[in-house]
């Protein structure tokens, strides 16, 4: 009996170790970059790094404006592909699929999100690239390569499908069917209800999933960084070659040790991804959780 | 006249439905079609590539400028990474699972606020992860190899492990638990039941984890560094398949460029197994449910 016992607070004990071990992994992960960011934080201020646009490592001019627009342009550009297609996909697949098609589609989604960054990369460079380049460009008269933010959105519209496909279904399959019946009964069509009842009511979880939509393109590496140019440049246009901040740090990591200050200018490139990514996806969740709570 | 007026915009209204259903029609259909789009490219850029060299030899020597050899030496390092880490994360993701779901009452604030931050960390990117790690690294000393890029897939297949076996616990009758606890078992005696009632979900977890680990670049590019070497030993830097990929694509010489297309392709009926067993191993999960 005692041994029993035992046996329940030895694995009590276990896991509740494990998962304080886990924790302290994060905020060492927080501490450990804070810390190596900062020298360079200590030497020029907050507002000069962020707003600079000047890089030359060489230098010590570290202005990290090319490489914040840089993920802003393609984050912007996949988000405008990507929602109104998977809003009008997921009313779709709730309101008018069949069930049969709805269990077909959904595992799908599943595939999609299990496919490697990398071979987003590869389709990227062999299919997007060059349909930007010969068909796309020609047709506004812009001469590119096809490396350009605008092909990183694509890679990146599609990666997001899948979270945002997700979420966005589970949300409008709480809206209550008595609201829509009664709008229904009003004499609304069914797509009226549809505007003005369930995007209304699932608004908060829709605004959720894009929220959490971004965090995953913000921090997105390696087909980002395969397709869209990698030039630390403002983007002007759709077209320009981007540099975003995942990829300046996985581009150069391997040489920064022999310039001074180099590797503190991108551990705090890697701490803004962190306090970044990890703000939006807190804020998304709490608002996930509450309407689940709710529904 | 007022009928008339009626109907006509009754019937506009009918038109715009019918304008929206079509055109959700075709998102849906873009969404989905990315999916075989991407398949595809790969399949067709691949297959022509693709050979039994290719999956049975390490590279010989000049590999990367065109001479011969195969890319074992990256499938294995993928594996044994893959598998490694997904391990090690099985074996401390259950547990706190088990933990916040068991052992401290569900709706507590520890397991709340534990479980919430399991979900944020999912969504914190690899190469986070393998930018802290490889600092880590430098600090103590160890140069890239097998083991630093089993230490930061680790990091970053826990939070898939634990919200996996977290919504699979989560369908568990409560029922179940009740009847065990009545019946005088410890916290530990429930627990194996329990995990006993979710046995294919947790393969599932696995399988997820997998995929992820295998598939992971970003993590691997700084911690584990490549080699031309089939991976022997867990101190020394190894090739993994989507590093192998990202390298060979940016050669100059197609035929090297070929081989990076036959490694999506053989990256990709990996990927596509697992999710098949996933797959398989759901439908027996629901099955087991009722």
């Amino acid at each position: 009996m005692r041994f029993r016992l035992w046996k329940d607070k030895l694995v009590q004990y276990g896991s509740a170790f494990l998962l304080i071990t886990k924790i302290l992994v994060v905020v060492l992960i927080a501490v450990g970059l804070t810390l190596k960011s900062l020298p360079l934080l200590k030497n020029e201020n907050l507002w000069e790094i962020l707003s600079s646009s000047v890089w030359s490592p060489l230098r010590g001019n570290f202005g990290f404006l090319p490489f914040i627009l840089g993920t802003v342009w393609v984050t912007v550009i996949s988000l405008i592909i990507a929602v109104p297609l998977c809003i009008m996909a997921s009313i779709y697949l709730v309101e008018f699929a069949s069930d049969r098609l709805r269990k077909s589609v959904l595992p799908l989604m599943n595939v999609l999100a299990a496919i490697p960054p990398v071979l987003y990369g590869v389709w990227g460079i062999l299919f997007v690239v060059p349909i930007l380049r010969n068909y796309v460009a020609p047709l506004f008269g812009v001469d590119t390569t096809g490396f350009s933010v605008f092909a990183g959105g694509i890679v990146l519209a599609v990666m997001i499908f899948p979270i945002l496909i997700s979420i966005m279904v589970e949300v409008m399959q709480t809206v209550p069917q008595e609201l829509k019946d009664a709008s229904l009964s009003l004499g609304a069509t069914q797509w009226e209800t549809i505007v003005s009842v369930n995007l209304r009511k699932a608004k908060p979880g829709i605004i959720a999933a894009v929220v959490l939509g971004v965090s995953r393109a913000i921090g997105e590496t390696i087909a980002v960084l395969m397709v869209c140019g990698n030039v630390p440049q403002i983007p002007k246009s759709w077209f320009d070659a981007g540099y975003p901040i995942p990829a300046l740090i996985a581009n150069n990591f391997g040489e920064m040790m022999s310039i001074p200050m180099y590797d503190s200018a991108l551990m705090f490139a890697a701490l803004l991804l962190f306090v970044i990514i990890f703000g939006f996806n807190l804020i998304s969740r709490l608002v996930l959780n509450r309407l689940e709570d709710h529904g | 006249m007022a009928k008339q007026v009626s109907t006509r915009f009754v019937r506009n209204r009918l038109r715009k439905e019918k304008i929206a259903k079509l055109l959700m029609q075709l998102c849906g259909i873009t969404i989905t079609g990315s999916l075989f789009f991407i398949v595809g490219t790969i399949l067709y850029k691949g297959l022509p590539y693709l050979s039994w060299e290719m999956v049975s030899q390490s590279p010989q020597g000049g590999f990367y400028i065109g001479k011969g050899g195969g890319i074992l030496n990256a499938i294995l390092g993928s594996l044994y990474l893959a598998l490694a880490s997904t391990g090690i994360a099985t074996l401390i993701g259950v547990p706190i699972s088990l933990y916040l779901n068991l052992y401290v009452p569900k709706d507590s604030f520890i397991a709340r606020s534990a479980k919430l931050l399991f979900d944020v960390l999912f969504g914190i990117p690899s190469i986070v992860y393998g930018a802290i790690a490889f600092s880590i690294m430098i600090w103590l000393g160890i140069r890239a190899s097998l083991l630093g890029g089993i230490i930061t897939i680790t990091l970053l297949t826990i939070p898939i492990v634990v919200r996996t076996i977290d919504e699979l616990l989560k369908t568990v009758p409560i029922d179940l638990t009740q009847v065990t606890f009545s019946l005088g078992a410890t916290r530990w005696e429930a627990a194996r039941v329990v995990l006993k009632y979710i046995k294919p979900g947790i393969f599932t977890a696995i399988l997820l984890a997998f995929g992820r680990a295998i598939g992971d670049v970003a993590g691997v590019l700084l911690t584990t560094g490549f080699s031309d070497n089939m991976p022997k030993y867990i101190d020394e830097p190894a090739a993994t398949l989507p590093l192998a990929i990202f390298f060979q694509l940016s050669s100059p010489i197609p035929e090297v460029q070929g081989r990076a297309y036959a490694s999506a392709l053989v990256l990709t009926i990996i990927i596509l197994f697992i999710v098949l067993c996933t797959h398989l191993l759901a439908a027996k999960q629901k099955k087991h449910k009722l």
